[in-house]
């Protein structure tokens, strides 16, 4: 039983990784009807810049600043510096396309995507990054029930990925920029003529979709211990997926798909076998793609002609 | 780089949106050659390009050369392919490098000693068809999900297919198809008692193969099918309104293509005698996007030419540092002298960057020696002529880095602004594109190559979407 709910915890923080990625992916999908592409290279970025940070504060085993005051720089700079980015991309790849047919943009995310991987690569090397996690935070700070383990990270992972979503979700639902988002989301044209920025809700949904990939980005490499210029692109292809299983477009969706694919992944590493696990994760995921488009949470969209 | 100003029209007759595009024939003599050269159909040109290439390799080329016409042939044979689903039909596939790898895979499969103790050795007539129709009909497979999905939920699907090829071959069945070690000894070509071990010998059967395709492919573009792709492209719905079949068009879409990119697949793992997972990644399909939307998506002519010239520059010149350095400064050089008009601005500019360099060189160098010490990458009378401008200091790499993160941004900022502060912040971000490439782009021509496929895309897409041959989409509504 333990064993489970080991599998269950560890899925809930893979889960809640993809979760926070899934949340940028269909924020954007939302406004630009764009497959941000680039969006999974976005956390890679992130979990680079939290990487650098520990570098700079004397690195793993002699961190020169108190622990919480490190993450906390951690993900902020993590979180702007990715979402200026994701705006600088927007600005610079999608805005001209923002009317072309819908395979232009597409093949731009694809560029940017593969642009972000190899640039990285140029400036970060191939080697693997070691965050070296447990010289800063002990793994024996936590909750232990008898054999069960439930360290630090993992709990912090959870709760502050539950309370980004919240947050986000009071955004989008209760402010005028969240208003904005949605108005841009149902109908751009209408939106724009209505008095409404479109072009800077669009680069804000951008800002925050990024940032979040990016905190996502360090929460990865602080629960993995290591990250890497390929870590991007399959994250983020399971994400956009986590998105498209819990719904478009919706919070609860994006969240809800999230931890599924993370528990998905946990219980047949855990129990089957860790070789075929993408494979079988792809399989599920194709297979609730084809019965139901709209996802779990989503509205079924009539086409209007 | 925005979008032209010079959009046509919405609302008016194609025939009209397209005037701007219209040239008189030039006067005199020129004027009939163009009308003569128009006058030629189709087949003549096609069996002139495919005579050029025949004579190509009779110029002694070596073997690496040979190599890289291999590449160059195999690229263009599968943005052909890639064209069908993806150009005509409108098709995203994402998952097509996976027909590329099962084409791959199958005949190495029937030509080798993987099956059982003594081994499946098909001659060629036999396992290239028996490849092609598996995958045709792998191909109605893959493209079923195009029936309910559209878009980007299409495109998504075609690459998790695509990635999970990659970990099946990986990970299932190691004792049949090798794991991460892939299948090697696999039979050359071979059939009615010969077989084909040379590269010149692949060189050719690639032309011919490309030659045949291309034909095919004609024939139907200007079929009943052809036009069906067209129209299910535009507008599914109207096109299904016009008793198209539209699912089942779609289906033809994809099983025509994976036919094709499995053929090439075949002749790649005849020709490198092994294959591996990581020949059939996600980088490879982006490498064929690449020829397909630089030559422009929707021409067969533009898909080969795209394939051949993305082939051959990635493959034959970026690999050496001296070529590499040609066709960078060459591609700077020809991109300003397309952008910048009148001739005077160009030199203007040029002569500023120079001058901007040589006082950048003179205030590092006398701030501090070691600021200067790296000295040029490249080799060759490129070398010599940047040496005394281009800053390159003792630690060439981080410099690089930082320099690559500046020139990207400068490269950012000068899309954004315009006028006469575009051509002033364009000597900095040239020079800065110098110091960067013989910093340190130069030493890395693998990583190099990469970005450069990302940039191409990015840029063509902004710049040029229709591409390089391809046809201007005009909306008429």
């Amino acid at each position: 039983m333990h064993f489970f709910v080991q599998e269950l915890v560890n899925g809930l923080t893979t889960g809640s990784l993809y979760a926070l990625v899934a949340l940028g992916y269909s924020m954007v999908y939302g406004v630009l009807k764009l497959l941000n592409f680039a969006h999974g290279d976005l956390y890679m970025v992130g979990a680079y810049i939290g990487y650098f940070v520990i570098q700079w504060f004397g690195g793993a085993s002699a961190v020169s600043i108190p622990v919480p005051l490190l993450l906390l720089i951690m993900f902020l700079l993590s979180g702007v510096g990715v979402g200026a980015l994701g705006v600088a991309i927007e600005r610079f790849a999608y805005r001209p396309l923002r009317d072309a047919p819908r395979i232009a943009p597409l093949i731009t995310a694809l560029g940017v995507s593969f642009f972000l991987e190899n640039a990285a690569l140029l400036l970060f090397g191939a080697q693997y990054r070691i965050y070296n996690t447990p010289e800063f935070i002990s793994f024996n700070i936590g909750i232990h029930v008898g054999p069960l383990q439930i360290d630090i990270v993992r709990i912090l992972v959870i709760v502050l990925s539950v309370a980004l979503m919240v947050g986000l979700r009071l955004l989008v639902t209760r402010t005028r920029l969240g208003k904005q988002m949605r108005a841009v989301a149902t109908d751009r044209e209408a939106a724009e003529m209505m008095g409404i920025n479109v072009d800077f809700t669009i680069a804000a949904t951008f800002f925050i979709g990024s940032a979040l990939a990016g905190v996502s980005g360090v929460m990865a490499g602080l629960v993995f211990n290591q990250v890497n210029n390929t870590m991007g692109f399959l994250a983020g292809l399971k994400a956009f997926t986590a998105a498209v299983v819990g719904g478009i477009g919706s919070i609860a969706g994006a969240m809800l798909g999230g931890m599924l694919i993370g528990i998905a992944e946990s219980m047949i590493t855990g129990y089957i076998s860790s070789t075929y696990t993408n494979l079988i994760v792809f399989g599920i995921l194709i297979a609730v793609m084809l019965v139901r488009p709209s996802g779990l949470l989503g509205r079924v969209q009539l086409q209007k002609v | 780089m925005a979008v032209e100003p010079t959009d046509p029209a919405v609302g008016v007759d194609e025939w009209v949106a397209r005037s701007e595009q219209r040239r008189d024939y030039l006067p005199g003599w020129r004027g009939d050659v163009q009308r003569a050269a128009a006058r030629v159909g189709w087949w003549p040109r096609l069996a002139l390009a495919g005579l050029l290439g025949f004579a190509i390799p009779q110029f002694g080329l070596n073997d690496f050369q040979l190599q890289v016409g291999i590449n160059a042939l195999l690229l263009a044979l599968l943005a052909v392919g890639l064209n069908v689903a993806v150009g005509w039909a409108g098709l995203l596939d994402l998952g097509y490098v996976a027909f590329y790898g099962f084409g791959a895979y199958g005949f190495a499969l029937l030509s080798s000693n993987q099956l059982s103790a003594s081994g499946v050795h098909l001659p060629a007539y036999e396992s290239i068809p028996i490849v092609m129709v598996a995958a045709a009909i792998l191909g109605v497979l893959v493209g079923l999900p195009s029936r309910r999905l559209i878009g980007d939920y299409l495109a998504i699907i075609t690459l998790f297919l695509g990635e999970a090829f990659v970990e099946f071959t990986n990970n299932v069945a190691p004792s049949k198809l090798g794991g991460p070690n892939g299948i090697v000894a696999i039979d050359p070509i071979k059939g009615f008692g010969s077989q084909i071990t040379t590269n010149k010998g692949y060189f050719y059967l690639l032309l011919i193969l490309l030659v045949v395709t291309v034909a095919v492919l004609h024939l139907l573009d200007t079929s009943r099918t052809g036009r069906a792709w067209r129209a299910v492209r535009e507008d599914p719905l109207a096109a299904g309104l016009m008793t198209i079949p539209v699912n089942k068009v779609k289906l033809m879409a994809f099983s025509f293509g994976a036919m094709i990119a499995a053929l090439a697949g075949t002749v790649f793992a005849a020709q490198q005698i092994s294959v591996f997972p990581t020949d059939f990644d996600t980088t490879f399909l982006i490498l064929i996007y690449a020829g397909l939307i630089l030559g422009g998506a929707g021409s067969i002519g533009g898909a080969v030419l795209g394939g051949l010239v993305v082939a051959i520059t990635l493959d034959g010149f970026l690999r050496s540092p001296t070529q590499a350095g040609y066709i960078f400064y060459g591609v700077i050089l020809l991109t300003l002298l397309v952008k910048l008009r009148p001739w005077v601005r160009l030199g203007a500019v040029l002569a500023a960057t120079v001058a901007f360099g040589l006082a950048v060189h003179a205030v590092a160098s006398a701030v501090s020696a070691s600021a200067v010490a790296g000295g040029p990458q490249s080799s060759g009378w490129i070398a010599d002529a940047v040496r005394d401008w281009v800053v390159v200091p003792s630690n060439a790499q981080t410099f690089g880095n930082v320099g690559f993160v500046v020139l990207v941004c400068l490269l950012i900022g000068l899309v954004q602004v315009r006028g006469r502060w575009r051509t002033v912040l364009l000597v900095p971000t040239l020079y800065l594109a110098a110091c960067v490439w013989e910093g340190r782009l130069v030493a890395e021509p693998s990583i190099t190559r990469q970005i450069l496929i990302g940039a191409i895309l990015i840029v063509m897409m902004n710049a040029r979407p229709q591409g390089l041959l391809g046809a201007r989409r005009v909306e008429v509504v």
